[in-house]
């Protein structure tokens, strides 16, 4: 019975505020709302068991994503009457596109059955959570048989910040740098200048 | 009704997609909302992941739950990294001003 409340809680409002970020008038705005439906998908994971996930949603996503989300909407200087000019067109195509979507996909989670044979197919089962949490459990199989693609999801992060560096670094051309290797190759010629001073005349 | 299983969970995320897909139809004049709808169609992949997982009780659904968190993290860096230098270089991100290309 509570389960039941709680996730109708949740889900009504993360579909709500979903549905808010789609169709707020200010990008702002949006964003606050997707980090409601962050919580509430937060909310959910909490609900099915994944308290790890559940936090790594909220510290990943609105601690990071949405706040970038939120720089990027404020730096932007957009002007948000212009913006808005086609929604009215692509409306009708837009919903009915959706809901043909959403209509399929529950028709088929509703009729869904598992294979009989699936139960013994499964990879990791979840240890009893009286013994192993869940934090505990996800650790020990992600640093020992998923390990390879923990360290290429960690590289994944590393080549996109990279990235992210070198598509917005700006180099100012008024910003006098040092540069090494100009400064010990130039040679003799160029810098150093051997005058015959006559005596008492100065240069 | 009182009883939640695996249909309700993956109800909400085949709802949130759509939602995420209307979205992309719906704003074509701003990028940033057009990536905001991607990270909301990501969010409900990820609840269909854990649904599985947990209604299997299977570890594994959850791990590539974490993997799909790094990669949403990459995209959105990158790309947001892509909006603003194209809003450097063009003092515009609307869609339809997206056409240096000719896609």
């Amino acid at each position: 019975m509570i389960h039941a409340l709680t996730f109708y809680l949740f889900a009504t409002v993360g579909v709500v505020a979903a549905l808010m970020v789609v169709t707020s008038r200010n990008p702002v705005h949006s964003v606050l709302w997707l980090i409601l439906a962050f919580f509430n998908g937060a909310g959910l994971f909490v609900l099915m068991g994944a308290e790890f996930l559940a936090m790594l949603v909220v510290v990943v996503y609105v601690g990071a994503v949405a706040v970038l989300f939120l720089f990027v909407v404020m730096m932007l200087d957009i002007n948000m009457i212009g913006l808005r000019e086609g929604l009215l067109r692509y409306l009708p195509i837009g919903a009915a596109i959706a809901i043909v979507l959403a209509v399929e996909v529950i028709a088929l989670f509703m009729d869904w059955t598992m294979a009989p044979e699936a139960m013994s197919l499964r990879a990791a089962p979840v240890p009893d959570i009286a013994e192993v949490t869940n934090t505990e459990a996800l650790g020990n199989l992600i640093y020992t048989r998923y390990v390879y693609l923990f360290q290429i999801a960690g590289l994944i992060l590393f080549v996109a910040m990279v990235g992210a560096i070198v598509l917005t670094l700006r180099v100012n051309p008024q910003v006098r740098r040092q540069s090494i290797a100009t400064q010990i190759s130039r040679p003799k010629s160029e810098i150093l200048a051997v005058e015959k001073v006559r005596s008492r005349g100065g240069i | 009704m009182w009883e939640i299983g695996l249909a309700h969970y993956l109800t909400v995320s085949a709802i949130l997609f759509a939602i995420g897909v209307f979205g992309i139809f719906a704003n074509k004049k701003n990028v940033v909302i057009i990536m905001m709808s991607i990270e909301l169609m990501l969010l409900a992949v990820t609840i269909n992941m854990v649904a599985f997982s947990t209604a299997l009780q299977d570890l594994v659904g959850q791990i590539f739950t974490l993997f799909i968190l790094t990669v949403a993290a990459a995209e959105a860096g990158i790309g947001l990294a892509i909006v603003v230098v194209f809003f450097r270089n063009r003092g515009s991100i609307e869609v339809e001003d997206i056409n240096s290309l000719k896609g």
